[in-house]
């Protein structure tokens, strides 16, 4: 029998209690990052204001320039793109609580991975690039998680100190035995074929990358949210201890998400390779490993919350641009904000389970 | 790359004008004339290669009729790729300059043919006729003369007979630079060496420090860069007692007593030549290069530690250069590892194309290319 409510609101009694706790729990996990956003935002206006300049004009060129036409959501969407790959590197291993900040070595290697693979050719080619890409990044990525395991070694230090080895090894394939000799004042691996390039998705401008990347969101959601190995990944991520003493293969869970979010970051390498680059050369170490963990901070490690989060940080690196242009602002600008939205979200991570109108027995549950 | 069929180029700019005037609280509207895009990959007041290229802007937004917009430190990436279109589709750009080597290939080449009545100019001499689109240019100056001319000076200069170059990557506009500086010096005293240093990247403040002090440890008492920013460079090595020689832009502001001269591009000059052909209605030729002569390269004033031999010497070769032809590489000369690159009697100019592939560094040379 449904309990009444005499003091909730009339859409709360007809809903009941049980459906309105668990609104009131997804509502804190949005309201939450939104109220932090918006403060972040806010933050910044002082500072804008401070400097003296407007920031009301300053929020119409990021919203013009971000968002406000159909170029802008193109130019987004494009920076986007390699950042939903890059930040689920984080994310994943997060889970378990691992804080993995090397993603950028996992897509140095990926992008060579996949550059070496389409020098083997054959209709296999496009198959053989993908998987290439993520064995390299997963094998990078899933090394830290085994070190971490199994030697105790932290996977932070570590998988920023084997980002930097990546990237040394990278430079020396390139410049060195993988180089093209036609490639004279920007060393480079020999040019993928045409028939191996990737195009844009019809009618959006942007790589297939980002349609990847939409789908391994997705898929990470209903693999940590829906399926017993995530179930068992969120235990060992709360309380390692308990996990080991139910038995569950903590070691091989710690390795395989390290190593499935090293091939997310893999195929990044692989987009910028055969959708944007055309080869393999230095400039694939633009910093999107770095911009993947910013990301995920900001989507609070849930894979389905990196896509709002990638699409809002694509939006203000696209109008950085407009704003140096327009407003004689440096180009640093767009990172001061940036800065201050995630030190908003982390503040933020402190008011759950706080806010009492989010509490579930506000609304009916003992 | 969406179309927009609705929108007319015309209405677009002028929303696009309105949008900004309320925007940036009262802005006047952007002028009926040229609009000119600069792109940089790094920060333009980097004393380096920015800065030169920057400083090329500024000539040009002096010039009448001419609005300029410029935006640094753009990656080598998809983001140099939205930004030319950024300026195209919100400021109207018709003439951009991407002033970054990596921006060429195959960000620019993919830019290029979506917007035909924009012109595209870079920096690097990389344009083919035939193979590339039509509205691309490109320029580049010979700048190995200047490091030559550096080298002559700090050949005079140098007491220890050793001195010492930061260099980016092996890669053959550097190695050019490299060989040239050395041989300058070398002609003014052949027992002269260069020990080189690559750091692998075109700006890493660290290691280039680093360098330098091993360079100035090792003995090398005049020290010259190819690095994007030589600032660090310039910085350490005065600080360490050791002349420097500058590179791409006129660093002299950072050590004035111990700076000799520098090769700077002028760009100033390359810049607004070809901003005014765009505003005559004229066309850029899709293939430039210059040197000295041309006022595509300069040399910094001379500093004040420059000895009169020096200046006189300086002078002279300078006198020389301008006359063109001028090779700094002449036979007989074999490279850091014996192998012989130029026959005895024979001697590559600097407009001579097989410095282009230059692969080696030549004897006297303390370092390895690989």
């Amino acid at each position: 029998m449904t309990q009444t409510l005499p003091d909730a609101p009339l859409f709360a009694q007809a809903l009941g209690p049980a459906a309105l706790a668990g609104l009131a729990r997804r509502a804190e996990a949005v309201a939450i990052p939104l109220g932090a956003l918006l403060a972040g935002l806010a933050a910044f206006s002082l500072f804008l204001a401070a400097l003296g300049h407007s920031p009301a004009a300053f929020y119409a060129l990021v919203w013009r320039a971000g968002f406000g036409t159909g170029f802008s959501w193109e130019n987004t969407l494009s920076r986007a793109a390699p950042l939903l790959l890059a930040a689920l590197c984080v994310a994943l291993p997060a889970r378990l609580g691992l804080v993995v900040i090397g993603g950028e070595g996992a897509i140095a290697l990926g992008g060579l991975a996949a550059a070496v693979a389409a020098g083997i050719g054959g209709p296999l080619a496009p198959a053989l690039m993908a998987l290439a890409a993520m064995a390299a990044g997963g094998v990078w990525i899933g090394a830290v998680g085994w070190l971490r395991h199994a030697r105790g070694v932290n996977e932070t230090i570590s998988s920023l100190l084997m980002a930097y080895v990546a990237i040394a090894l990278f430079n020396h394939l390139v410049e060195g035995p993988l180089r093209d000799p036609a490639s004279l004042n920007k060393p480079s691996t020999a040019p993928l074929p045409d028939a191996l390039r990737m195009g844009e998705i019809p009618g959006v401008g942007v790589h297939w990358g980002l349609a990847v990347g939409v789908a391994a969101c997705a898929l990470s959601w209903l693999l940590i949210e829906r399926t017993r190995w995530g179930f068992a990944a969120r235990i060992a991520g709360g309380n390692v201890r308990a996990a080991q003493l139910q038995g569950l293969p903590v070691g091989a869970l710690v390795v395989g998400f390290a190593a499935l979010g090293g091939a997310f970051a893999g195929l990044v390498g692989l987009f910028e390779v055969a959708a944007v680059h055309g080869a393999a050369n230095a400039s694939l170490m633009a910093g999107y490993g770095y911009s993947g963990i910013l990301i995920a901070f900001l989507a609070r490690h849930n894979p389905l919350a990196i896509i709002p989060a990638a699409v809002l940080v694509g939006g203000l690196e696209a109008s950085g641009g407009l704003v140096q242009r327009r407003m004689d602002l440096p180009d640093a600008t767009v990172l001061v904000l940036e800065g201050f939205v995630f030190v908003a979200i982390l503040l933020s991570e402190t008011l759950y389970g706080r806010c009492r109108v989010f509490a579930p027995e506000r609304w009916g549950r003992a | 790359m969406i179309r927009h069929p609705s929108l007319s180029r015309r209405r677009f700019l002028g929303a696009a004008a309105g949008a900004t005037a309320l925007a940036a609280g009262g802005l006047p509207a952007r002028a009926s004339g040229l609009t000119v895009g600069f792109i940089y990959v790094g920060p333009k007041d980097d004393f380096g290669y920015n800065q030169a290229h920057a400083e090329g802007a500024a000539a040009v937004k002096a010039m009448a009729g001419v609005t300029v917009i410029e935006e640094e430190n753009v990656a080598e990436t998809v983001d140099v790729q939205k930004t030319m279109e950024s300026m195209i589709a919100f400021d109207g750009a018709s003439l951009i300059f991407p002033t970054s080597f990596g921006y060429f290939d195959p960000h620019i080449l993919a830019v290029a043919p979506k917007h035909p009545e924009v012109r595209f100019q870079h920096a690097g001499g990389l344009w083919t006729d035939g193979v590339h689109p039509a509205n691309v240019g490109s320029y580049f100056g010979y700048i190995g003369m200047g490091q030559y001319l550096n080298g002559v000076v700090a050949g005079h200069m140098s007491r220890t007979k050793k001195i010492g170059f930061v260099a980016a990557k092996p890669i053959p506009q550097v190695l050019m630079n490299v060989n040239s500086f050395l041989l300058g010096a070398r002609s003014v005293d052949p027992a002269i060496t260069c020990q080189v240093i690559f750091t692998g990247e075109w700006s890493m403040a660290v290691k280039e420090a680093e360098a330098t002090n091993a360079l100035v440890d090792q003995g090398a008492d005049v020290i010259t860069a190819h690095v994007d920013g030589p600032k660090v460079v310039m910085e350490t090595a005065a600080k360490r007692g050791a002349y420097i020689c500058g590179y791409h832009a006129n660093q002299s502001a950072l050590a004035p007593d111990m700076y000799l001269t520098g090769a700077e591009w002028n760009w100033a000059q390359v810049y607004t030549a070809m901003a005014q052909t765009a505003l005559d209605g004229g066309t850029i030729p899709n293939f430039v290069r210059g040197g000295l002569a041309d006022g595509f390269i300069k040399m910094s004033a001379l500093g004040p530690a420059v000895t009169d031999a020096a200046r006189a010497q300086f002078e002279a070769v300078k006198a020389e250069i301008l006359k063109g032809g001028f090779a700094a590489l002449r036979g007989p000369l074999n490279d850091n590892r014996g192998n012989q690159i130029v026959a005895a009697g024979a001697a590559l100019v600097e407009t001579d194309l097989a410095l282009e592939s230059m692969d080696y560094l030549v004897e006297g040379v303390v370092g390895a290319t690989s």
